[in-house]
């Protein structure tokens, strides 16, 4: 495997024609390569989550993460960044479009793509992979623990959001899910549930729910760290992305 | 972003944040994942004032049973302290 990479921040257009920023991670060579549109979790735009796009042009994709919380907080640090973004009811949805149709036109046109764009997010970003898959042409889409796409939100939480499970008959390529059993948002009924729609419409997707795992088992960061969800996460990953963003 | 309650109330008073002393407004108080601390879930207090940006920001995440004895400790020092003063 060809590991080499080079990463950093850019610029690039997101909704509405916005400058916006976006760590890009990409495999040097000359291609061809798959890419990946990561979304962060609602903590942000973080060193973590960076860390996952440089993981992904290591094994041979080019990565590009929006920051989802620029516009509210430019220059911020990403803690404070995600703070002011929650307090504000987090990432508005025809946003959330807009800025990874921007990610996605950007890595398609780098030299090297060979046109397949996959997406994959991340706690809130689960929800969000999900909500660009069924409103973008994409390739491969990957949910890791997104909450409230069938559900409805709690009463009193900040989030603005409402379940997009209605969506679901217009999901543009497949869908990979990720979750853990010890998770409450999302529960493993909610994502069941999500799996019958998903069944029913004939879309194709493969969910897996692991058992001693709760929610943001990939964070390596984090107490909520498991290993061995983790590790076999990742390898249905690359396998998932293998079969649709390769060749 | 896994539990629902969020307060928010208006404060007068002053923080310490990474560019120095600044004027509170508010403070927002809710039960989440932490950002830094090794819990699955605290209670964050931020403490803010919207007007001069994000970074105007004092946080902390502490656990349930801080956050109970911090509770606890503001009552008891506020009740103790001398009429007129507070």
């Amino acid at each position: 495997m060809r590991d080499a990479l080079t990463a950093g921040t850019i610029s690039i257009s997101g909704h509405g024609g916005d400058e916006i920023e976006a760590y890009l991670a990409h495999p040097f060579g000359p291609g061809p390569f798959g890419s990946v549109v990561v979304i962060h979790h609602m903590p942000g735009y973080d060193e973590p989550t960076k860390e996952i796009a440089r993981k992904f042009a290591a094994h041979g994709y080019a990565a590009l993460m929006p920051n989802l919380y620029d516009r509210e907080a430019p220059g911020a640090s990403p803690d404070d960044a995600a703070a002011t973004a929650r307090a504000r009811g987090g990432v508005p949805d025809e946003r959330l479009i807009g800025d990874v149709g921007g990610a996605a036109a950007y890595l398609r046109a780098m030299d090297g793509s060979n046109g397949k764009v996959g997406v994959i997010g991340y706690c809130s970003g689960g929800r969000q992979s999900f909500l660009a898959a069924c409103s973008l042409q994409l390739d491969a889409a990957v949910d890791c623990y997104g909450a409230f796409i069938v559900n409805v939100p709690p009463e009193g939480m900040p989030l603005k959001i409402t379940p997009i499970v209605g969506l679901a008959k217009d999901l543009s390529c497949p869908l990979l899910g990720l979750f853990g059993a010890d998770d409450q948002y999302p529960a493993p009924a909610e994502t069941a549930e999500l799996a019958r729609e998903l069944t029913a419409l004939g879309k194709t997707h493969e969910f897996h729910t692991y058992d001693g795992a709760g929610h943001a088992f990939f964070a390596v960061n984090r107490p909520s760290y498991r290993a061995d969800a983790a590790n076999d996460g990742w390898a249905k990953i690359w396998d998932f992305y293998g079969r649709f963003l390769v060749g | 972003m896994c539990t629902s309650l969020t307060e928010k109330i208006d404060v007068t008073g002053s923080g310490k944040g990474s560019a120095g002393w600044f004027e509170l407004s508010e403070a927002t108080v809710y039960f989440d994942h932490p950002q830094h601390a090794q819990a699955e879930h605290t209670l964050n207090i931020d403490f803010l004032n919207p007007a001069n940006g994000p970074s105007a920001r004092v946080a902390v995440e502490l656990t349930e049973a801080s956050a109970h004895a911090l509770a606890r400790a503001i009552d008891a020092t506020l009740e103790a302290a001398p009429p007129g003063l507070t």
